[in-house]
């Protein structure tokens, strides 16, 4: 059996946490290496970093949290936000990320994700796409969720594994810190469009909707923010309520 | 102890030296040189993505001839991921590309009508051969350990006696480690399976410390 990877997502603006709603009105809520080693420590299969100002400020900061977390969770972990240069790759998997999330460089230029996996190979590169709805087709947005990309998520998600991608986040602007679910059209759209491991982000607001989406939907991980941020549950709890409705998982 | 782990450019080496960092008693060196790789106790051979330019970047250093030397003294040797894949004798992976032929044996793609998806990601169980209950390097491993998986490639060896588990993606059980003599591998990454792989890697430094007082 399959094991549906539940991965701890910490946004960080500067040297914070951030969670905001629909990713907008970012709130600080804590320190990026106590969570991750918090989340590390009740059994998180993966973490992911994502920074949400877009290397528009300190990158370095986010280098050093990168460092720490990689010599105290022995996990994948994935780091993304403002990665637009081979060099800037390079410097994120030596200072211990496995994976980087690439959005906005690759909606500029499909070529810099080919580069990229024929550099680093495909489980380095996440291809990151951030959809907002419209009625029944979402659209690609790009610098955080705050410019349109005017290109249809699902087709970009096809593009993207074309391009040799290892796995694809999708996020759900609307969804996004509502704590109200996923958005299982969305996702299941994703997933029959690709065939490769699809990570599902954006609506988690307990475990139940972890359950629901695992159901619905054929994803291969859940990325998730609010539940584990705010605790409303640990992940000790969510992986049991998933293992309880004979989803797979690691315990 | 010295313990090397080979850096050739390949992979994430940081992170299995920070996970060696875990343990007490051992040196350990990121490094392609000789001199270094010839005098360690034990070795650990990395590697993520594309087998052909592993082997490039293994040429242009030498290390295929250096660790043969190094083999031949019949010291230990873990080979993660890629680094397992490489030991074998070739590579179907654009078409074929030689290995460095420690095992024989070849590196297959997954079969292209596999209903899973490519790469195959995640955690998984292992299947525990016959052999592996002899292996040191599974001490303490209940049969529900995970380890965390990564690759579109299997290993197919020569000969079966050598795997010690295997483990299942879509169908196929596929071989996820082997053991000939001192030589150790394992497609998983120990250094990302949280405690489950740490105790893995607790186990080969075992492994390089009762090799070292018996010499």
């Amino acid at each position: 059996m399959n094991k549906v990877r539940i991965i701890a997502r910490i946004d960080i603006n500067n040297d914070s946490v951030v969670k905001g709603k629909c990713l907008e009105g970012l709130r600080k809520i804590g320190r990026p290496n106590e969570m991750s080693k918090k989340y590390y420590e009740q059994g998180i299969d993966e973490i992911i970093f994502l920074d949400a100002v877009a290397s528009l400020y300190d990158r370095n900061s986010l280098i050093n949290i990168l460092k720490q977390a990689a010599k105290e969770s022995f996990v994948p972990i994935t780091i993304g936000g403002g990665i637009k240069t081979i060099k800037d790759i390079k410097n994120a998997l030596s200072a211990g990320a496995d994976k980087v999330a690439i959005n906005t460089q690759a909606i500029k230029n499909l070529d810099f994700i080919k580069e990229a996996v024929k550099s680093f190979g495909s489980q380095a590169i996440v291809g990151s796409i951030v959809a907002r709805r419209h009625r029944y087709r979402w659209e690609a947005f790009i610098d955080n969720a705050k410019h349109r990309s005017n290109k249809d998520a699902i087709e970009w998600a096809m593009e993207l594994e074309k391009a040799g991608v290892g796995e694809i986040m999708i996020t759900s602007i609307d969804n996004d810190g509502r704590q109200k679910g996923f958005d299982i059209e969305l996702i299941n759209s994703v997933t029959n469009a690709v065939n490769v491991p699809v990570i599902a982000s954006g609506g988690a607001g307990n475990s139940n909707d972890i359950v629901e989406l695992c159901k619905d939907t054929n994803c291969d991980a859940v990325a998730i923010a609010s539940i584990l941020h705010y605790e409303i549950e640990n992940i000790k709890d969510i992986k049991h309520r998933m293992d309880i409705n004979h989803i797979g998982v690691r315990l | 102890m010295n313990i090397v782990v080979v850096d050739y450019g390949i992979g994430n080496v940081q992170s299995i030296f920070n996970a060696l960092s875990q343990f007490k008693d051992i040196n350990i060196t990121l490094t392609d040189k000789k001199s270094e790789i010839l005098n360690a106790d034990g070795i650990i051979l990395p590697g993520v993505g594309a087998f052909r330019r592993a082997m490039e970047e293994l040429n242009k250093r030498n290390l295929p001839n250096i660790l043969k030397k190094y083999i031949r003294e019949d010291k230990p040797l873990l080979g993660i991921c890629l680094g397992m894949q490489l030991l074998f004798e070739s590579s179907e992976e654009f078409g074929h590309t030689e290995g460095l032929g420690f095992i024989k044996g070849k590196v297959v793609h997954f079969p292209n009508n596999l209903s899973g998806k490519l790469p195959h990601v995640g955690w998984k169980s292992l299947i525990k051969q016959e052999e592996s209950l002899n292996t040191t390097l599974f001490k303490g491993a209940k049969n529900d350990c995970n380890y965390y998986f990564v690759h579109s490639y299997i290993c197919i060896p020569g000969s079966q006696d050598i795997i010690t588990s295997k483990t299942e993606y879509s169908g196929i059980n596929f071989c996820s480690s082997i053991q000939q003599g001192n030589m150790h591998a394992c497609q998983f990454h120990p250094e990302k399976s949280a405690n489950d792989g740490l105790n893995i890697l607790k186990n080969f430094i075992e492994i390089v410390k009762t090799k070292n007082l018996k010499r």
